[in-house]
């Protein structure tokens, strides 16, 4: 009989993110294909109150740890307790979504278990036991195919925004707590300096608005963030935005950026360049703005407008601001 | 302190990707392969550790075929001291491989700090550079952009989700992956082009390393690439433009159904 299935549900302030939703949707259809058993791991004190948030998921066994060592994440800690946690969860897949802490401790885990980790996938399929996975590769210029050539531990990360909730009905999950000793970790962090309040991340937005050089500074800015308000967005910005100092590098869309796939992206002044279609040309729904008709951007976008943004723009605010309104 | 900086050659990021007609891999013909741009940065940092004084030697490292010798060629040109070229001859190798390969070759030298970019801009997977930690069991900080180097004591800024940055601190020996904003990359100056030239190169074997075959065992395979489906080109409004934008406010919510 196949492994089960383990995925990593994360939580803050008291509640499950919507990329483990996502995550726990897709295991329990990767563990239903294999013909076995959707277990989840939570760390943290307070994980035992939100296991009933994770209910309705098709979630088997919550595994639930926690140590002082794991007050703060770290990629050694981490690697160790996955470890463990697979093994105790009889698992043969491992799901943690792609994000910045899972990108960092999954190849350590990958590595302590000489085992194969696909990061980045897009698509999870099982035909005959045999798992597939599709992810992008050149900023997805290119997608591709993968298998696992190992009969053991399949690790995965996969992309946040991709993968559909789906509800069942409510179930019991049973919960056990991992108990195990956690290494001080070397590397230790130290201090965190948040964001801007309620900004969304351009990674898990649902609606990106991004412009390019064509701003001409930082200050101008201001009018995208206008838009962005109105219509809960991100805010984006081109390479060429970046390297001219009008924006900060964790806003960069493509190649060398973030990648993003938002059912919206509004891309203001943005020609097009090749990098910058890598990284949100998965996006549901693209509008484009620019004064030059021949831009490559009106190629690859569902809505153009031909047009100087410091007056669209604007325009486009009044507008959404009507309808949502309404 | 010796650093080594693991970099990776890869098609230019501005290139346009054909992929071979057996579906297995990606067209080389006609590409230009440079240093992978995240790279950039690990050499950059190094060498600037190097012109303080905090670093005795900066060697280059890579894992590929014969044409990789030129990316390494570029590094030391650059300000490098010294570059090790595994030659991965024309075996098929996974990132746990290539971490392990770089491993022996980082005991082997006494490397205190490793520098590789955040990841390759060829299969993104921002792997090896953990894996690498992990197999030589020492602490990690990916996605680097603010580092410093006090005695033995590191503190590194890395950037996550929401614009947040978290702040680590470790000690060396330790594994470092960097991220654009860490450092401005310097191009080569004739002189180092010059220089370079003489600087020493070493191949060494797959095999000389002692890595077991079970290890480099491909644990995942890439079966078959395609290329993502082209967009079309969308409905574009040119004319007068509050009409156009009410046009677009009103599609997207009635055609797309995305407001």
């Amino acid at each position: 009989m196949a492994g089960n299935v383990l995925v990593f549900v994360e939580h803050a302030d008291g509640k499950v993110k919507k990329t483990s939703l996502e995550l726990l949707s897709e295991g329990f259809r990767v563990s239903t294909a294999l013909g076995s058993q959707l277990n989840a791991l939570m760390i943290g004190e307070n994980a035992s109150d939100i296991t009933k948030q994770i209910d309705s998921y098709g979630v088997s066994e919550a595994l639930l740890v926690h140590h002082t060592h794991l007050q703060n994440y770290s990629s050694e800690s981490y690697a160790e307790v996955f470890a463990k946690a697979a093994e105790k969860a009889n698992a043969e897949v491992v799901l943690v979504t792609a994000n910045s802490m899972g990108k960092d401790f999954m190849p350590r885990l990958a590595a302590k278990l000489k085992t194969g980790l696909v990061s980045d996938c897009t698509s999870i399929s099982v035909t005959d036991g045999i798992l597939r996975a599709k992810r992008p590769m050149y900023s997805g210029k290119v997608i591709v195919d993968v298998t696992f050539s190992t009969k053991g531990l399949k690790l995965l990360t996969c992309r946040p925004n991709v993968f559909e909730i789906t509800k069942n009905a409510p179930g019991d999950i049973k919960s056990s707590s991992l108990d195990m000793d956690v290494k001080a970790p070397k590397a230790t962090l130290k201090e965190l300096v948040v964001g801007a309040v309620g900004k969304a991340d351009l990674t898990e937005a649902e609606v990106v608005v991004s412009a390019g050089r064509s701003i001409k500074s930082a200050e101008n800015f201001s009018m995208i963030e206008s838009l962005a308000e109105v219509l809960g967005a991100a805010v984006g910005a081109s390479r060429a935005a970046v390297d001219a100092g009008f924006a900060p590098h964790s806003m960069q869309v493509g190649q060398t950026g973030k990648t993003v796939n938002p059912k919206l992206y509004i891309a203001c002044g943005i020609s097009g360049a090749i990098q910058h279609l890598a990284g949100m040309r998965t996006s549901k729904v693209i509008v484009a703005i620019n004064t030059d008709p021949e831009a490559p951007i009106f190629q690859n976008c569902d809505y153009g407008i031909v047009g100087d943004m410091f007056e669209v723009v604007p325009m486009l605010t009044q507008e959404f601001k009507k309808l949502l309104a309404e | 302190m010796k650093i080594g900086v693991c970099i990776k050659q890869v098609p230019d990021t501005g290139a346009k990707i054909k992929i071979n007609s057996d579906g297995k891999g990606v067209s080389e013909e006609g590409v230009k392969f440079v240093i992978s741009p995240y790279d950039e940065f690990a050499i950059e940092e190094a060498i600037r550790l190097k012109e303080k004084g905090t670093a005795s030697e900066v060697i280059a490292i890579t894992v590929g075929v014969k044409r990789t010798t030129e990316a390494l060629r570029s590094a030391l040109a650059l300000g490098c001291d010294k570059a090790i070229h595994i030659d991965s001859e024309s075996t098929t190798l996974d990132h746990l491989a290539v971490a392990s390969l770089l491993s022996e070759v980082i005991k082997k030298h006494e490397i205190q700090l490793v520098f590789l970019g955040r990841n390759a801009a060829d299969d993104d997977s921002a792997q090896v550079g953990p894996m690498l930690a992990e197999l030589l069991q020492l602490p990690q900080v990916t996605g680097v952009s603010k580092l410093t180097i006090e005695d033995r004591n590191i503190v590194a800024e890395r950037d996550i989700e929401g614009g947040a940055k978290q702040i680590w601190s470790c000690e060396l020996p330790a594994v470092i992956t960097t991220n654009k904003g860490l450092n401005e990359p310097r191009y080569a100056s004739l002189k180092g082009i010059m220089q370079a030239k003489n600087k020493p190169l070493e191949t060494i074997s797959l095999g000389s390393l002692g890595v077991s075959s079970e290890i480099l065992e491909p644990k995942v395979q890439l079966d078959h690439f395609e290329l993502p489906k082209e967009r079309s080109a969308g409905k574009i409004f040119k004319d007068d433009t509050q009409n156009a934008v009410a046009k677009v406010v009103q599609l997207l919510r009635q055609e797309a159904k995305v407001i």
